[in-house]
């Protein structure tokens, strides 16, 4: 009987996503993700939401301004700076694939229509070097960092404007994969990422504030001291399905690429402000 | 006749008066022994975890996320009710963030039931 009852609950609450997913646009969602930031903390201005948990974190926020002065991500942009810059193997830079040249982070994630998939930077970034007969790079740790960094940094100050084009269904198809994503519990210990992000933003686990989801996308790369170095979005997310004790999915695999499309859309009209600097 | 009272006094589950003196019987012992257990598997970050969203009073450095876990037994009319509540919140409340501790076996059986003995005491 119970088991039944259980069943019909998740059979309403599938038909009630399914219903609300149908009747909202991407635009009517992103108003809606925005309106409840600024029901939930009225004083926060929508843009100081590029500061993460700091945007309504008055201690934490001195901390962090103060590690700022001696920014610790500092050195990685100037790797990452030398990597633009160095020739391949057969002479040729990233500049040949990126001519507008580095601060292209705005552009990030995009619909790739002739690919039919969501292309993100580090992804083509990676093609870049395929092209050039160079190694692709990891997604999560290592040099991948640097010129994420670096590219992060010359485009601050650009605005988050991801773009659904309504000419080509998959593309809405595949945010709404996304926003599936962001929605579904996972994981033994059942969290969506909505749970903590968005449910619960603001309140504290043990001794940590839950950073609002809003702005969450656009201070990455990141240096974190949890985790010494620069990590990227991708790595990030990473971590958040091992600590619901879900099993991660690939790096830019389609998975985490459409969560980026959903989840960078959410901020649109927030500055970019990468890379950053996270307990 | 020493083993056969102290069996006995197991079989009937119940205290016990011999010679003049008070026996708390195996059953109620074991009681305790699991209420004590339960706590360090409830404070246990990697079993129960309650601290990350419950306050406990006395517990060091409490989360918000969830109501105090005090005056267990005016908010649960029965002890069935609180295991249900927590071996599946969802039940009750489909949006709740708790994790379902006895339906996904986060928890063993039998450190699930010493919590339960644990919280019901607060």
């Amino acid at each position: 009987m119970k088991q039944l009852f259980r069943k019909l609950t998740l059979l309403v609450m599938t038909c009630g996503f399914i219903a609300s997913a149908q009747a909202t646009t991407p635009e009517e969602d992103l108003a809606a993700f925005q309106n409840f930031f600024k029901k939930r903390f009225p004083n926060v201005e929508t843009q100081d939401y590029i500061n993460g948990a700091y945007s309504i974190d008055p201690v934490g926020r001195e901390n962090w301004e103060a590690i700022e002065e001696f920014p610790p991500y500092e050195p990685f942009i100037d790797e990452g700076q030398a990597m633009w810059e160095t020739p391949f193997a057969n002479g040729k830079t990233y500049k040949d694939c990126f001519p507008d040249g580095p601060a292209l982070a705005g552009k990030y994630p995009h619909w790739d229509k002739d690919k039919g998939m969501v292309m993100t930077l580090p992804l083509a970034l990676n093609n870049c070097r395929k092209a050039n007969g160079e190694k692709p790079m990891k997604y999560k740790k290592g040099p991948i960092n640097s010129i994420l960094s670096y590219l992060s940094y010359e485009s601050r100050g650009q605005v988050t404007n991801v773009v659904v084009p309504s000419d080509d269904p998959k593309a809405l198809q595949a945010y709404e994969d996304g926003k599936k994503f962001y929605y579904t519990r996972r994981g033994q210990l059942n969290f969506s990422c909505a749970h903590c992000h968005l449910q619960n933003a603001g309140m504290i686990l043990r001794t940590e504030i839950l950073s609002p989801a809003l702005g969450h996308t656009t201070h990455f790369p990141v240096y974190r001291s949890k985790w010494g170095t620069v990590g990227t979005l991708h790595r990030r997310f990473t971590g958040c399905n091992k600590q619901v004790r879900a099993k991660p999915f690939k790096a830019h695999g389609e998975e985490y690429r459409n969560l980026e499309y959903f989840l960078t859309y959410m901020s649109n009209g927030l500055p970019l402000n990468g890379p950053g600097a996270r307990k | 006749m020493i083993g056969n009272t102290k069996k006995w006094i197991g079989k009937v589950g119940m205290i016990g008066v011999i010679a003049g003196q008070v026996l708390v019987s195996p059953t109620l012992l074991a009681g305790d022994a699991d209420v004590a257990e339960g706590k360090k598997i409830a404070f246990d970050r990697k079993k129960g975890n309650c601290l990350a969203c419950h306050n406990i009073s006395g517990a060091p450095s409490p989360g918000n996320i969830a109501p105090a876990l005090i005056a267990m037994k005016s908010r649960y009319p029965t002890k069935e009710a609180l295991t249900e509540q927590i071996w599946d919140a969802t039940i009750k409340n489909p949006e709740s963030s708790m994790p379902p501790f006895g339906k996904h076996g986060i928890l063993s059986e039998s450190d699930f039931k010493k919590v339960v003995e644990y919280v019901w005491t607060l």
